[in-house]
């Protein structure tokens, strides 16, 4: 539904720029008026008529999953926003350093009042270009931001030599090769770069391709013409993307899986859900676009560890490729099990 | 999990086109913000406006808007004389059947008041965040504010019965405050988040509605645990019929009644199931004299359900925006209901 208010959450580890960035998009000239849901503790002051103080309350579900959790503080808060609806246009989730971006996501997912009215646009995460790496190595709150992240703001690169950034680079896109990375200074970015960007919209699960970074020309470019949705490289993550080296994190990985031969729905959904029920504590994020025998629609599907959610998408086109392709990112993920498993579905 | 195929919906076909209906006796009302909540002084209705006002609506008359808020109303609950409102605006009020308003509370913080509860004898609960209020009803020289710390956001509010006695809903279960006495409240727990309270009329059971689609109770005297299960979505009205027996509930695409005649409840009983429709039932109001309940459901359509033999007569049309608040008046005689879209009206059944 288009009339739901789209929320952009946005993280980061501390001292990284989100509250810059947060600033800068609510200073803008763009006409849209914002809902900001900040933490109460927190550092800053923000320049908006609708702040809204957050508790990061995160509540277990009761449905015998330990990563089920949701933020009961959202729940209550948009619940609460949305009898000023159309006073404002969208909402921001400004999240704590220390935050885990899942139970914000899972929230959307598990609360249907909240999934009626609001729908989660993307996870943006603000990185440090100097402490990054540092922060990867000693917090896992900070290798789950990158990792979660639909775009990421790669800060402060007037603050680093060339290649310590192309190295602090190489490291996020180690962890999350799907991300949009943008190289900023003072968090100075379009704001189409990082609203409006229907991450999580099965619809727009159409380019599940790994993203190398391909601007060096600046970030005022058209932000959607370097989108070649028919191409099909190989992107393999094993190899060098456009010169950079490459790292591969030894906890949080990303895997990549395809396939030219129609799947069995009977047996890919059995599947998944057995996966994500086994595995979802270790899953971070999936999605996926499936070719079904005997189905001419294609079918999208997203996932946030154990939660799931998937439709069909549209058919087929003619002379389209049709290919079922599925991604994961997550921690210690056990590779060989899920690529059996995903070979084992094919019809 | 929701990954799932094509094929669910399962349609109702029932329109609900040929059952008595008592639409012709409607004063429609249109406000300019979401309905969040319906009461009534005597046979005056008021309702509630999610953007910071109350549209007192006489049975004969014009109706007159009464800007209360300096921001949206997040709660509101009412006794006889009064309805008291708790807004984003960090305010708690109250506000006459003569219109006039009283700041009860403002919060120091300009903090949500989340909830309010009108109480015994002029008493007003409310709560922001992490922390519960209560003013005690003024005696002569003025009520006291009492202050009670959560270990997490109360989710709601419900006076008991008898005596000053407060139940806040929070995270884990419930806490039963005695705002006049010094002892720590008393704790009833039940893993999960818990948004909502309602007490049995007869104060002997507390009932919770939670974040996953069930309902929690306990026996208060000795705290057994009962859960009501089987909705197909978060249950965000409760009601107790006349006298008690039943606890009509939303949530489903029915009217769910759970029986408490017994001393037991609901346990080991099934509920009644009456009213199935298209739509997703999600406001209930029971008469206040008779067992009956009138049903809001998410497409617009009301209907007044006997719960005897599960009778039903049509009080509004579907097709709409979502019923967001209902009301009968303490005789029974008028029946209030609003829409998510501000659509409202008044039903004569005199």
């Amino acid at each position: 539904m288009s009339d739901k208010v789209p929320v952009t959450v946005l993280t980061g580890y501390l001292g990284a720029g989100k509250t810059t960035l947060l600033n800068r998009i609510l200073s803008e000239p763009h006409g849209q008026k914002y809902a900001v849901i900040v933490n109460e503790f927190g550092e800053i002051g923000i320049d908006n008529d609708l702040v809204v103080g957050a508790d990061e309350e995160v509540f277990e579900m009761n449905n015998g999953c330990i990563c089920c959790t949701v933020r009961g503080d959202l729940v209550r808060i948009i619940d609460g926003l949305m009898r000023r609806k159309g006073k404002f246009d969208a909402i921001i989730v400004e999240t704590t350093g220390l935050a885990d971006p899942a139970p914000v996501a899972q929230t959307f997912f598990m609360d249907e009042n909240v999934g009626r009215k609001a729908k989660l646009d993307a996870v943006v995460t603000v990185a440090d270009a100097k402490w990054l790496q540092e922060r990867l190595k000693d917090a896992p709150e900070a290798k789950n931001q990158i990792a979660f992240a639909d775009v990421i703001l790669l800060n402060k690169t007037d603050l680093v030599k060339p290649d310590e950034l192309g190295e602090v680079e190489a490291r996020i896109r180690g962890i999350n090769p799907y991300a949009r990375v943008h190289k900023t200074e003072r968090c100075q970015i379009a704001l189409p770069e990082v609203l409006g960007r229907n991450a999580f919209d099965l619809d727009r699960i159409l380019e599940i391709e790994p993203e190398f970074l391909d601007d060096g020309h600046g970030h005022h470019h058209d932000h959607d013409h370097h989108h070649d949705h028919d191409h099909h490289h190989e992107h393999d993550h094993h190899h060098h993307g456009g010169g950079l080296k490459h790292y591969h994190d030894e906890e949080m990985q990303s895997l990549s899986l395809r396939t030219d031969r129609p799947l069995d729905a009977d047996k890919f959904f059995p599947w998944v859900q057995d996966l994500v029920q086994k595995e979802g504590p270790s899953i971070l994020r999936c999605k996926g676009i499936l070719s079904f025998k005997d189905d001419p629609d294609r079918f999208v599907f997203q996932g946030v560890h154990m939660i799931l959610d998937g439709d069909h998408q549209r058919p087929w086109k003619d002379g389209e490729t049709r290919e079922s392709r599925i991604v994961f990112i997550g921690r210690k993920l056990p590779e060989e099990k899920i690529r059996e498993g995903f070979a084992g579905c094919v019809a | 999990m929701r990954l799932e195929a094509r094929g669910r919906n399962n349609a109702v076909t029932d329109t609900k086109s040929d059952i008595p209906s008592v639409v012709e006796r409607t004063r429609p009302l249109k406000a300019d913000a979401p309905i969040v909540g319906a009461h009534f002084f005597a046979n005056t209705a008021v309702l509630v406006l999610g953007d910071e006002a109350l549209l007192l609506v006489p049975r004969q008359g014009e109706a007159r808007r009464l800007a209360v808020h300096g921001g949206a109303i997040l709660s509101s609950s009412a006794d006889a004389e009064r309805i008291i409102t708790g807004g984003d605006d960090g305010k708690v009020i109250a506000s006459g059947p003569d219109g006039t308003s009283t700041t009860i509370a403002t919060d120091a913080k300009r903090r949500w008041i989340d909830h309010v509860a009108a109480g015994p004898g002029g008493a007003v609960g409310w709560s922001a965040g992490k922390q519960a209020f209560v003013r005690t009803a003024k005696k002569g020289s003025g009520g006291e504010e009492r202050m009670l710390e959560l270990p997490s956001t109360a989710g709601g509010l419900a006076f008991a019965p008898k005596g000053l006695r407060l139940a806040i809903a929070r995270y884990n279960g419930l806490s039963l405050w005695f705002p006049n006495a010094q002892s720590e409240p008393e704790k009833l727990e039940w893993k999960g988040s818990h948004l909502g309270v309602t007490w049995s009329p007869d104060g002997k059971f507390a009932v919770t509605s939670m974040q996953e689609p069930v309902l929690h109770g306990w026996r208060v005297a000795d705290g057994k645990d009962m859960r009501m299960s089987g909705y197909g979505a978060r249950v965000r009205s409760l009601d107790w019929s006349a006298g008690g027996k039943w606890l009509a509930t939303s949530g489903s695409s029915q009217l769910i009644l759970w029986p408490f005649q017994g001393k037991d409840g609901p346990m080991g009983k099934q509920p009644r199931i009456l009213a199935p429709a298209e739509a997703q039932a999600d406001v209930v109001a029971c008469h206040p004299r008779q067992e009956v309940v009138a049903v809001g459901y998410a497409d617009g359509l009301v209907l007044l359900v006997r719960i005897d033999d599960g009778a039903e007569v049509l009080a509004h049309k579907g097709g709409g925006a979502p019923i967001t608040a209902l009301a009968w008046s303490a005789a029974g005689g008028l029946l209030a209901f609003g829409t998510e879209d501000g659509e409202a009206g008044v039903i004569d059944l005199g």
